[in-house]
C-alpha cells in the first residue's frame, strides 16, 4: 500500500486549503526556479528518465511526446492540457483541478519550458464549472505572485496561461479533435499525420498531455526519477489515481502504487464489492473504453498498463467499474453503445452508422432478442469498425462489445432461447 | 445523436428581437478573445456561446447567433454549427433549473433510474420536457463525470451527488421552495474519498 508521504496529491480529497498557501505548504512552487534552471533537454530526459507513461489513456511516454517537439523553430509552440475528462468511469482530474490545482499550474510552467511553449491552454469540459472556477481563482493567484506570466519564478522564462471551456462533448477528449474545438471549430478529429507536435494548434508546434501527466512532474523533478521509479515496476513506476464506481461499498477515487492488485484495490479502498467478493460479475478496469474482465481475472491481475495488456484489456484512465451479479452485464454495455452513439462526431461512416447500428442490436441483446448467429454477426461488425476510423472513438466503442462476448457468450446464447420458449 | 435534448435539436428558433450584449458583457468579450492570438478570434466562439447563452435566460436564439458570428467576424453558418455540435447549448428555451440526469454505466449500476423517475414525479414533467411552472427543463445525458459519486445530477451549473430517491426528491422540493441546496456530495462526503 502507498505511503503517505509518497502521494503526490496531497490533498486530492479537498481536506485542506486548495490554494496558494496550502499548496506550498504542500511543497508546490517551493523551487521552481532551481528546476528552471535545468536546461529544456536536461528536463525532458529526467521526465523520460522516470519512464512516466500518459495518464491519459494510451499510455505512451510522458518524455518521448515532448522530445518529438521541433527546437528553436522560432514558431509559437504550444502545451495543451486535455482536462475534458469524459471517459464513463474516470473522475480523478476532477479531483486535481477543484482540491490541487496548483500542482497542475506548476506542472503547466515546466511542462512548457521543456517544450519552449510560453503559452498553454487547459482544455476543461464544461460541465466541470465549479472546476473552472477553481482552477480560474488558482491561476490568478499565480500571476499575482509572478509564478507565471512575465519572468516566471524570476526564470527569465515568460509564460502565459489560459484556461477554455468546452461544451459537452466527449470527442473533444480526442487531442485532434480537442485542437479543432480550441480554434473555434466543431470538434472532429484531424487526420494523422501530421501529427500535432509538427502541426499542431494554430498549425504550430503542440503537445497535448492529460491533466495527471502534468500535475506528477513537478514532483518528479523535486523528489528525483529514482524515486517515482522505486514505485511500481519497469516500464509501469509511480503512483496512480484509480476512479472505482459501481458496485462496490464504497466508491471513491485514491492515489495508489501503480500495479496494486486489483482485487486489493477494491477491498482495501472502496469497501469490497457489493454483496461480496462472490457476487462479483465483471470489472470494467479503465474506463468505458476497455474492455471486461471476468472475475476470475479479477482475482489475479495487476492494474498497470502491461499487465492489464497481456488480458486483451487496458488501464486505460483507470476508470474501474465494478459489476455485480445483480445488475444485467449486457446492459451496462448497451448504455456504452448508447454513449458512444450519442458522442459520435459522425465524421466516419463505420463510426457514425456503425456506433447506431451497435446500439440496436446491444437493445435487442438484453431482451434477449438476437440469435447465436446474429451475436457473430455483432461480434463480426464491431471488428469491422476497429481501425477503420480517423480516431480511435470507432475502437472505443467496439472493445467493451466484444469483451462482453467474449466472456458471456454462452450466457447471452441462454438469454435468447429462454426468450424464445417464453414466446 | 438523440433527439429532442435541447442542446442537440437542431431547430433553431428565432426570439423575435436583435440581441445585444449587455454592458458588462461587452468588457467581458474583450478580455476573452484577448486570450488567442489576434489574427484567432474564432477561438473565442464557444466562450461567447456561453455568455449569449446566459444572458439570453439559457438558450441561444437565431439573434443570438446572429450577434456573435457579428463579434467575431464569422460566417453565421461556422457559429451555428458549433451550436449545433455541442450539447451544452441549448437551442430552445429552458425551465429556470435544467436538470441532467446523468444515465450512463456508472451511475445506472447505483439507482440513477430511480433518481430520474423521482425527479419526473417531483418537478412533474417528463424527460425531454419542461414542467407547466417553467421550474424545471428535465434531460438524460451522457457520463457527467464524477462516477465514484453517482447517481449524479447536474442543475444548471451544480452537481448533486451520491443520490438516493429521499435526497432527490428533497433537492427538488427546495428549489421549488425557494430553499437554498448543498451542492456536492448528499451523504456528507467532502468529495469522493472512502467514507
Amino acid at each position: 500500500m502507498l505511503s503517505q508521504k509518497d502521494k503526490v496529491f496531497q490533498n486530492l480529497h479537498g481536506f485542506e486549503d486548495a490554494f496558494l498557501e496550502g499548496a506550498l505548504k504542500r511543497g508546490s512552487w517551493s523551487n521552481t526556479k532551481e528546476i528552471l534552471s535545468k536546461s529544456q533537454n536536461d528536463i525532458i530526459e529526467l521526465v523520460k528518465s522516470s519512464q512516466l507513461r500518459g495518464r491519459g489513456g494510451a499510455g505512451f511516454s510522458t518524455g518521448l511526446k515532448w522530445s518529438f517537439m521541433p527546437k528553436d523553430t522560432g514558431k509559437q509552440h504550444y502545451l495543451v492540457v486535455n482536462a475534458d475528462e469524459s471517459e464513463p468511469g474516470t473522475c480523478k482530474d476532477r479531483e486535481i483541478i477543484r482540491n490541487d490545482p496548483h500542482t497542475l499550474i506548476e506542472g503547466c510552467l515546466i511542462a512548457s519550458y521543456a517544450i519552449q511553449a510560453t503559452k498553454c491552454y487547459i482544455y476543461i469540459r464544461g460541465e466541470y464549472h465549479y472546476e473552472y472556477v477553481q482552477l480560474e481563482k488558482a491561476i490568478q493567484e499565480a500571476y499575482d505572485k509572478n509564478l507565471i506570466g512575465k519572468n516566471a519564478c524570476g526564470s527569465g522564462f515568460d509564460f502565459d496561461l489560459y484556461v477554455h471551456r468546452g461544451a459537452g462533448a466527449y470527442i473533444c477528449g480526442e487531442e485532434t479533435a480537442l485542437l479543432e474545438s480550441l480554434e473555434g471549430k466543431k470538434g472532429q478529429p484531424r487526420l494523422k499525420p501530421p501529427f500535432p507536435a509538427g502541426v499542431g494548434l494554430y498549425g504550430m508546434p503542440t503537445t497535448i498531455n492529460n491533466v495527471e501527466s502534468i500535475a506528477v512532474v513537478p514532483t518528479i523533478l523535486r523528489r528525483g526519477q529514482d524515486w517515482f521509479k522505486s514505485i511500481g515496476k519497469e516500464n509501469n513506476t509511480g503512483t496512480k489515481i484509480f476512479c472505482i464506481s459501481g458496485n462496490v461499498n464504497n466508491p471513491c477515487t485514491v492515489e495508489e502504487e501503480m500495479g496494486i492488485p486489483l482485487q486489493e484495490l477494491i477491498e482495501k479502498h472502496a469497501g469490497g464489492v457489493e454483496g461480496g467478493w462472490g457476487n462479483l460479475k465483471a470489472i470494467i478496469p479503465g474506463g468505458s473504453s476497455t474492455p471486461m474482465l471476468p472475475k476470475k481475472v479479477c482475482e489475479t491481475v495487476l492494474m498497470n498498463f502491461d499487465d492489464l495488456r497481456a488480458y486483451g484489456s487496458g488501464l486505460g484512465t483507470a476508470g474501474v467499474i465494478v459489476v455485480n451479479e445483480k445488475n444485467d452485464i449486457a446492459e451496462v454495455i448497451e448504455r456504452f453503445a448508447h454513449f458512444y452513439k450519442h458522442e459520435s462526431c459522425g465524421q466516419c461512416t463505420p463510426c457514425r452508422e456503425g456506433t447506431g447500428w451497435m446500439f440496436r442490436m446491444m437493445q435487442k441483446l438484453v431482451r434477449g432478442e438476437i440469435s447465436p448467429e446474429q451475436i457473430e454477426l455483432l461480434e463480426n461488425v464491431t471488428k469491422q469498425i476497429e481501425g477503420h476510423t480517423i480516431c480511435a472513438l470507432g475502437d472505443a466503442a467496439a472493445w467493451p462489445i466484444q469483451g462482453l462476448i467474449k466472456n458471456f457468450k454462452p450466457e447471452l446464447i441462454q438469454k435468447y432461447n429462454k426468450k424464445l420458449k417464453a414466446s | 445523436m438523440s433527439g429532442t435534448h435541447p442542446g442537440l435539436s437542431n431547430n433553431f428558433i428565432h426570439s423575435g428581437e436583435k440581441f445585444e450584449w449587455s454592458k458588462d458583457n461587452a468588457k467581458s468579450i474583450k478580455k476573452i478573445i484577448s486570450k488567442y492570438p489576434s489574427e484567432r478570434k474564432q477561438s473565442a466562439v464557444m466562450p461567447l456561446l456561453y455568455l449569449a447563452q446566459e444572458q439570453n435566460n439559457n438558450w441561444i436564439s437565431i439573434e443570438c447567433i446572429e450577434t456573435v458570428a457579428e463579434t467575431l467576424e464569422m460566417p453565421k453558418i461556422r457559429v451555428t454549427e458549433v451550436v449545433s455540435f455541442y450539447s451544452m447549448y441549448n437551442t430552445q428555451p429552458v425551465g429556470k433549473n435544467l436538470v441532467q440526469v446523468c444515465r450512463t454505466s456508472p451511475c445506472w449500476l447505483r439507482g440513477s433510474n430511480k433518481v430520474t423517475d423521482t425527479i419526473c414525479k417531483q418537478a412533474k414533467c417528463g424527460i425531454n420536457e419542461t414542467s407547466e411552472d417553467n421550474l424545471f427543463t428535465v434531460v438524460e445525458v451522457e457520463c457527467l463525470g464524477a462516477c465514484s459519486n453517482g447517481p449524479v445530477v447536474q442543475i444548471n451549473n451544480d452537481f448533486f451527488e451520491d443520490l438516493d430517491e429521499e435526497s432527490t426528491k428533497k433537492i427538488i422540493d427546495n428549489i421549488k421552495n425557494n430553499i437554498p441546496n448543498t451542492i456536492g456530495s448528499q451523504k456528507g462526503r467532502k468529495s469522493s474519498e472512502n467514507a
